[in-house]
């Protein structure tokens, strides 16, 4: 299970953020996975609050937002949905495609509190 | 949302945009790793597959292939024991054994750590055998120029399908154990390339035995090329 490296990394990244900018407690952690991206968003859920636990991001709300797998056709040039192991063309099958969005593992945002009103 | 400045709403709460990779600070120390092997004109493979594919065996043969023309040094990925860096000494070459304990899979941390203790003076192609695991060693960059990964017939001619992220990183899948293929009696490296292709890979794939010789040529002449390639 990688996500418990990948939860330690963004707690790391996420608690750098919130002291670069004075603040303390941390509320709300957005991140961006494409299926593509070999990290499962529920293991990410379940994880993150057994690093995070005594920081100042323990109780913060992780929302996940998912990104749609497309592609476009090198050969006839049209875009299309496709599935994590099948990247084929939707329209002409060719599997000389380029990945448009879905393989994305973003720190999108985090939502802090002001040290004055903590 | 509040409509005026796009903040998060309580007048306390600040949002911040940081739109960073999650693995940003491993993606950081790759670079890093990178400029080393750069600066020791050094070709670094990562080898992936899962546990028992034959990635040690293949290794061992490589060195013996190679002696006299490349010479080789493998940093080795495992839960436990030294007992494959003791192979690859063996065989001939400097070896570095990581154990990981629990972890699945290596970091480029860990490589760097290795780093330290291996002489890349004389090194012309460095291996990276990673931990045997399908899934978990594919989203962490070592700092590598190529992924192999490792396909033995044992295992089914359908992994791409199943582990579509590791196979789309493959710059190079080699199906291995091809002497056992009329054993297994259903294995098509035909069907496994046609897998890879769903992934939009274009990834060469190679037949071999590391056991007979079957394939090894093509196999050295690759590593031979993209060395002279990264050199």
């Amino acid at each position: 299970m990688h996500e418990l490296s990948i939860c330690e990394a963004l707690l790391r990244q996420v608690l750098m953020v919130a002291a670069s900018r004075g603040l303390r407690r941390v509320e709300k952690i957005t991140l961006r996975i494409g299926p593509l991206a070999g990290i499962e968003p529920e293991l990410v859920r379940f994880a993150f609050p057994l690093v995070a636990a005594g920081t100042a991001c323990a109780g913060a709300t992780i929302r996940i937002e998912s990104v749609p797998v497309r592609v476009r056709c090198q050969l006839c040039r049209s875009e299309s949905d496709a599935r994590p192991n099948c990247l084929l063309c939707g329209t002409c099958g060719a599997w000389r495609v380029t990945i448009l969005s879905g393989d994305e593992m973003l720190l999108a945002s985090v939502e802090v509190r002001e040290p004055a009103d903590v | 949302m509040c409509d005026v400045c796009g903040c998060a709403g309580g007048e306390d709460l600040v949002r911040v945009e940081v739109m960073h990779s999650l693995l940003h600070d491993n993606d950081h120390q790759a670079a890093h790793n990178r400029a080393h092997f750069a600066e020791a004109g050094v070709l670094v493979v990562n080898l992936m597959s899962s546990p028992g594919a034959g990635k040690t065996r293949l290794l061992e043969a490589t060195i013996q292939a190679l002696r006299g023309r490349l010479t080789i040094a493998v940093i080795e990925g495992d839960l436990e024991t030294e007992n494959d860096a003791r192979r690859i000494r063996a065989a001939g070459a400097q070896a570095v054994q990581i154990t990981t304990g629990t972890a699945c899979h290596l970091d480029a941390r860990m490589v760097h750590a290795a780093l330290h203790r291996i002489d890349l003076g004389p090194v012309d192609v460095l291996f990276i055998e990673n931990v045997g695991n399908l899934v978990c060693p594919a989203c962490f960059d070592l700092g590598q120029h190529r992924n192999v990964v490792l396909l033995s017939v044992t295992e089914g001619d359908d992994k791409p399908e199943k582990y579509p992220v590791m196979f789309r990183a493959a710059d190079l899948m080699t199906v291995t154990k091809l002497d056992l293929m009329d054993a297994v009696g259903d294995f098509s490296p035909a069907v496994a390339t046609r897998h890879l292709r769903a992934l939009a890979s274009a990834a060469p794939v190679l037949e071999i035995s590391a056991r007979s010789g079957a394939g090894m040529e093509a196999w050295i002449d690759w590593l031979v090329a993209e060395r002279a390639r990264c050199g």
